[in-house]
């Protein structure tokens, strides 16, 4: 061996030995020293948009926004029912067309300022104003005269449903009585901003201002915004003026947003995290046999299916649409393909969204579906035109299309082409419906059937099929009307039932949340919108 | 010399000018834009964000509006990360870029370098065939093989450093090594060539006929000449190396410049877009210009033309 190496392996060897005993044990994890200090490590996907909650629009956001400002009702960590949040009371009136919110004397803002039904009425008007361009203004639009306020259709904000009686005492008014109004209280685009904050920087339609910075914000949640290195870390603590601040427990959280889900496994394999966004598929096998305390795999509110576009022929026709969703085995898919843990949809409303469970059913019978088919004029699939199967580009989505790519080979001898596209290419293509069928997700906004079922109504903004049923949106329409929450029910399952009669849309299963989980964290419990309020949630190392 | 650098930044202007024009446009040609969203937000909202951002106005004018901040240093602000100017983006994630992309510099010219002159000193020995062999391992093995093999044997098993972070001093040699070894492959493959061809040539035989001891006529006649194909590699590789890496950036969780100028491209964050070219494209422009420089400074037989 040349004198070389033999100087090289003499030298770097018994280094590097000592440098790894030195390096085992002694260094304290994030969850070693979070455990301690009661800081709560989060992976968080990826780099929020922004926290101003009136115009961010994921649930990146969300997770952080939520310890950073809190609503006129809360959320009951378990089932997520509303409990009183800022107001300590409401009263209800006119079927639920008027509510009277009696805000907390000891609500304050972080920095002191009581928190008043002024703050919401101003937080109110500066979403639903015109020049803010906030996209999820919408939300409000159950209020009286919002949307037509949003539209530049009044100019006057006094004509819309939101008036202080006193400094305590909010009104709202609605234009019509909504059975989830409390529920829909949970979604940030109803919370307040400090109006002083917000003039500062700027005034109340300024957009991207500096006003959400550590530096500057003033929130009334649980914790305040301590530090925010974009792409690195957000930090949030402890808010000692909260009103409840004796119920929190942790004394902070970091927020990390970590893109890749690899990198996020790894992370959370040497104690980096507490928490993570998701399992990596291939690791899903592993963590559900040999750590489950670890893992957790919980229903989400979202429905995965494949879009048909019903002006394209020859999906225009029902039988072919019909025949296409009998001969899709969605066991399989979720058994082989998806794995992590998703239920198959026979339905498209997921199970018990706000206590409703669709009685119409779809099924798998092949042998129905060669019927269908060859009744359509292609037995046997002959004749039957090369049809495209548009998804955008990922790996999860290439997997499962080629699997029902092969099972309607299989089934129906018909040949479908996989097309990918760039996630806003994609879009593009479906909002102009340029497509045959398409990939399309769907996450409720607020747990009601209402948001998964309004989508298809005729000309509805997320409707990218064509289809259009006068019966069906006089259903919708009927039940946004109804207040009596069986009736209303009803409504929808005569439409939901529409739906998969006529299939505009195939479902193919329901979201799962996976998750990994130390065992540490407590007060984390699984529902079905993945929302945690924080300041339930401890660490208890022990 | 300084008439030199003068010629050279007003070339500059016309080819930024240029570079930012065909990508303002470029950009708005492919499909989807800033605002879509698998959510469609009601028509009358979407009127609102048009306006709010200008997009309601005829391109030329969108164009012109955009020239017209440029020409003032001002980049816009972002689409994707509201409440952040993109001067504020690329000036924060670029001093991690540099730092990160510095250090791998180091890394691969002292490891290219020094296991590159060893090769050609000791032409087909072991001493030769060993490390160009892993040179050559080197180039073919992609970062992200690489970085994962890095993090999971000094990350998960010998537990030495974070698997990821960017929070204290150890989380930057993962990093570094991953970015680095590339163009120390690299690196080493031009040093050997290149000495392998000044250590042939008459001015080495003459100092070796001089009796001048080998060290000497390697380190000091030899290397000087030898190195020229590095100096020109550097220039590219600088810019490529500070200017931020979208997988080494991904793997690690580094908050640099490199998945910005990724992402923003897949967001159809215009501004960004725009932002993170011309800044990359001036980037090239002055590490060249540095590059000449130092050339001529280390080879006699250039002038500055």
């Amino acid at each position: 061996m040349p004198r070389f190496y033999r100087i090289i392996i003499k030298s770097l060897l018994p280094a590097a030995l000592s440098l790894s005993i030195a390096g085992c044990g002694i260094r304290e994890t994030n969850v070693e020293r979070g455990n301690r200090e009661q800081i709560l490590y989060i992976g968080n996907g990826s780099e929020p948009e922004g926290l101003d909650p009136h115009i961010v629009t994921g649930v990146t956001e969300h997770n952080i926004i939520s310890a950073l400002f809190e609503g006129l009702v809360s959320e009951d960590p378990i089932d997520l029912h509303p409990v009183p949040g800022m107001a300590k009371y409401w009263e209800v009136f006119e079927e639920g067309k008027r509510y009277i919110f009696h805000l907390r004397e000891e609500a304050v803002w972080s920095n002191g300022d009581a928190v008043t039904a002024h703050d919401f009425v101003y937080s109110y008007e500066r979403i639903l104003s015109p020049a803010l361009a906030a996209e999820y203004a919408y939300m409000l639009y159950a209020m009286e005269n919002a949307r037509a306020f949003n539209a530049r259709e009044i100019t006057d904000f006094s004509a819309v449903g939101a008036k202080a009686l006193d400094d305590k005492k909010l009104e709202i008014r609605l234009e019509r009585s909504i059975p989830y109004f409390l529920e829909l209280q949970s979604h940030y685009s109803w919370w307040p901003v400090h109006p002083p904050t917000i003039e500062k920087f700027g005034g109340m339609t300024e957009r991207g201002t500096h006003w959400t910075r550590p530096e500057n914000i003033v929130s009334n949640g649980p914790f305040t915004l301590t530090d925010w290195m974009i792409n690195q870390r957000i930090k949030v603590r402890k808010n000692p003026r909260y009103w409840d601040a004796e119920k929190v427990k942790l004394n902070g959280i970091n927020f990390l947003p970590i893109d890749s889900r690899d990198t996020e496994e790894r992370a959370f394999r040497v104690g980096y995290l507490h928490l993570t966004q998701t399992i990596p598929l291939h690791r899903v096998d592993y963590y559900r046999n040999e750590r489950p305390d670890s893992s957790r795999f919980d229903t989400y509110l979202g429905t995965y299916c494949y879009l048909f576009n019903v002006n394209s022929p020859p999906l225009d026709d029902i039988r072919v649409r019909k025949a296409l969703s009998l001969s899709l085995n969605r066991e399989e898919i979720t058994q082989y393909v998806t794995r992590a843990g998703q239920q198959p949809a026979y339905h498209f409303t997921p199970p018990d969204t706000g206590g409703y469970n669709a009685r119409a059913r779809i099924e798998y019978d092949s042998e129905k579906a060669r019927k269908l088919l060859a009744q359509a004029g292609y037995p046997d699939g002959e004749g039957f035109p090369e049809l495209e199967l548009l998804y955008n580009t990922s790996e999860s989505h290439r997997t499962s299309a080629e699997a029902i790519q092969q099972m309607w080979k299989k089934t129906l001898n018909i040949e479908i082409k996989l097309l990918n596209q760039e996630w806003k290419v994609f879009l593009n293509s479906m909002h102009s419906k340029n497509y045959q069928i398409g990939r399309f997700g769907w996450i409720g906004d607020y747990n009601d059937p209402n948001t998964f079922l309004d989508l298809w109504v005729t000309d509805g903004g997320n409707n990218r099929t064509g289809w259009s049923n006068p019966e069906y949106d006089k259903l919708i329409s009927l039940a946004s009307k109804t207040y009596a929450k069986e009736q209303r029910f009803n409504h929808f399952q005569d439409a939901e039932k529409i739906l998969l009669e006529e299939l505009p849309v195939m479902p193919i299963y329901f979201y799962v949340r996976s998750l990994l989980i130390h065992p540490s964290v407590r007060g984390w419990h699984p529902n079905i919108l993945d929302r945690h309020p924080y300041k339930h949630v401890y660490l208890d190392g022990e | 010399m300084f008439n030199f650098i003068c010629r050279r930044v007003i070339h500059a202007i016309p080819v930024i000018l240029i570079i930012a024009t065909v990508t303002f446009f470029l950009i708005r040609l492919a499909p989807g834009d800033p605002l879509s969203d698998e959510k469609a937000v009601p028509p009358e909202i979407r009127v609102n964000l048009e306006a709010h951002y200008g997009f309601d106005n005829p391109l030329w004018l969108q164009y012109l509006h955009y020239m017209g901040n440029l020409f003032q240093g001002d980049l816009g602000p972002s689409f994707k990360y509201i409440g952040w100017t993109v001067n504020e983006l690329i000036g924060q994630s670029f001093l991690v870029s540099l730092e990160l992309g510095l250090l791998a510099l180091i890394i691969a010219v002292l490891l290219g370098t020094i296991s590159g002159t060893i090769a050609a000193v000791n032409k087909n020995s072991s001493l030769d065939y060993l490390p160009m062999s892993i040179a050559m391992a080197g180039i073919c093995m992609p970062t992200f093989v690489m970085g994962p093999l890095l993090v999971l044997f000094f990350g998960l098993y010998l537990g030495w450093f974070n698997p990821l972070g960017w929070e204290q001093w150890s989380d930057r040699v993962l990093p570094a090594f991953t970015l680095g070894i590339y163009y120390a492959a690299y690196i080493a493959r031009l040093t050997r060539s290149g000495m392998l061809e000044i250590l042939s040539s008459d001015y080495i035989r003459t100092a070796r006929a001089k009796g001048l001891p080998e060290w000497r006529v390697v380190l000091v006649h030899g290397i000087k000449t030898g190195l020229l194909p590095v100096v020109a590699f550097l220039g590219p590789a600088s810019a490529g190396l500070i200017s931020g890496s979208f997988v080494v950036e991904t793997i690690f969780q580094v908050p640099g410049l490199g998945r910005f100028f990724v992402m923003a491209a897949f967001n159809r964050d215009y501004t960004m877009v725009l932002g993170t070219v011309l800044f990359y494209a001036t980037l090239i422009i002055l590490l060249n210009l540095i590059v000449d420089i130092i050339q001529v400074i280390i080879n006699p037989r250039l002038k500055y033309e």
